[in-house]
């Protein structure tokens, strides 16, 4: 499913992140799958998705400027399909 | 960012390591003929079961996802699954490497009720007579029926693993033949000369006729297959296999051994490749991030003698062991340069400047029949 700005997703509780220098690393343990995570602030808006109720919600509160939007829902969309962020 | 800058980074390290490898012991009940670790006889130096959860609580700390755990046979060790049932309560998830010989109805039973585990069975040909030459009489069977415990236990998807030989590799397609009718996952990885594997890589290392043959399968069979990402010198054969395609020797993976000596990879057990003992002070995080041989390893690499060939950007000039254990300069070709610059390369190697593994755990009965074939020449 495509990435939405009005739906609540947080991270697969299965997941683990690491920061790097180059951002982070996140560990999904079911599927064993390792994900370059290579911006740090994509990194602080996953990590503030449990605690906003949209996506929507989470960019505004990590203060990402509105033109920068359709960057971070691609990144988003990418992580989604590895299942390192799921729908609440 | 692109993939090559990715790499890029990548190569000059991590805060952490990936995953790492774990030798837990070097006892065994095996002498396979290729073994890395020469493994045999327990060291008596070994890590105590308090020293192997320190390790995990320091990698735990660390947030390594992953150890991959092997030997020697590791489930020789009584306390193998206080360890590795510590390390998956900590976080940290387990992929141990096994000849098989442990894996009863019971041990099968216990493994398949645990989380985060993935277990490989090491298999060396698709028949007792492939596989016996190189790890002993009775392996293939052993092997066989622990993957029939796995089966019967309702483990799940474990793992085949295979070191390619030029004796095996006409097998790969009943390879993974076999592993699809166990519901099991295919690896295959490079042969090294490390360890004992020193003394027999020129007899078994797979031809360059092979080399291509195994490319070839890797291309059409690449994204089912795992490899460890160990088969990089291939691709100056042509587009580049899955995988990261780079060394990660001291700068993404390394190697605790036994006895808690840390070394750069699992294929280059010796004095000249070890960053330290988890036993200094500052343990593991302290070699990892601030030992010598670890910040040299980060740095850039010169392509040396590989400079001005036009393939060098594919294979990176090859695997560091595999040049080390040969007495090919670090940075010279691959021996297995599939341009065949290695090839000659090692027709001008003298045979004392070829290091010999250390140490040597090998049973002491093999360490004899070496002697007898030197006498005889």
């Amino acid at each position: 499913m495509a990435i939405d700005l009005d739906t609540a997703y947080e991270l697969h509780p299965q997941v683990a992140i690491r920061p790097e220098p180059f951002g982070a690393l996140a560990y999904h343990y079911d599927n064993r799958r390792l994900v370059f995570m290579k911006h740090n602030d994509v990194v602080t808006v996953v990590k503030s998705l449990s605690q906003n109720p949209s996506l929507r919600a989470a960019l505004e509160s990590c203060q990402v400027e509105e033109t920068r939007w359709p960057a971070f829902i691609a990144a988003l969309d990418s992580l989604q399909s590895s299942e390192i962020l799921r729908v609440r | 960012m692109s993939v090559e800058s990715l790499v890029t980074q990548l190569k000059s390290g991590l805060d952490a390591p990936i995953c790492l490898t774990w030798e837990l012991t070097y006892a065994c009940n095996l002498q396979c003929i290729h073994c890395l670790s020469s493994s045999g006889r327990r060291d008596p130096r070994e890590l105590s079961t308090e020293e192997a959860k320190s390790v995990i609580d320091q990698l735990r700390d660390m947030q390594v996802f992953y150890v991959n755990i092997g030997g020697g046979e590791p489930m020789v060790r009584r306390d193998f699954f206080e360890i590795i049932e510590y390390s998956t309560a900590n976080g940290i998830g387990v992929k141990f490497s096994t000849n098989g010989a442990y894996i009863d109805a019971e041990n099968a039973k216990r493994l398949a009720a645990m989380d985060y585990l993935d277990i490989q069975i090491s298999l060396d040909g698709t028949d007792a007579k492939t596989n016996d030459a190189i790890r002993g009489e009775g392996s293939f069977d052993t092997a066989i029926a622990a993957m029939n415990n796995l089966r019967d236990a309702g483990f799940g998807e474990f793992k085949i693993s295979v070191v390619v030989t030029r004796h095996n590799v006409s097998q790969l397609d009943a390879f993974k033949k076999l592993a699809d009718s166990y519901g099991a996952q295919l690896r295959i990885t490079r042969l090294r000369p490390a360890g004992r594997g020193a003394d027999t890589w020129h007899e078994l290392h797979p031809t360059n006729a092979q080399q291509r043959e195994i490319y070839d399968w890797l291309m059409a069979h690449g994204e089912n297959v795992l490899t460890g990402d160990s088969f990089f010198h291939l691709n100056a054969l042509g587009p580049a296999l899955p995988g990261l395609n780079m060394c990660g020797a001291g700068r993404v993976v390394c190697l605790i051994d036994p006895i808690g000596d840390v070394y750069a990879c699992p294929f280059v057990i010796h004095d000249e490749f070890k960053a330290g003992s988890i036993r200094d002070e500052g343990g593991f995080a302290r070699i990892w991030r601030e030992s010598t041989l670890f910040t040299e390893l980060r740095e850039p690499q010169s392509a040396g003698a590989c400079a001005s060939c036009g393939s060098y950007d594919a294979c990176q000039g090859g695997c560091m062991a595999a040049k080390f254990f040969t007495g090919i300069p670090l940075d010279g070709p691959d021996p297995e340069c599939v341009g065949g610059d290695g090839e000659h390369f090692l027709a001008n190697v003298s045979r004392e400047s070829v290091p010999t593994p250390t140490p040597d755990h090998s049973k002491l009965v093999t360490i004899r029949r070496r002697q007898e074939s030197l006498t005889i020449g």
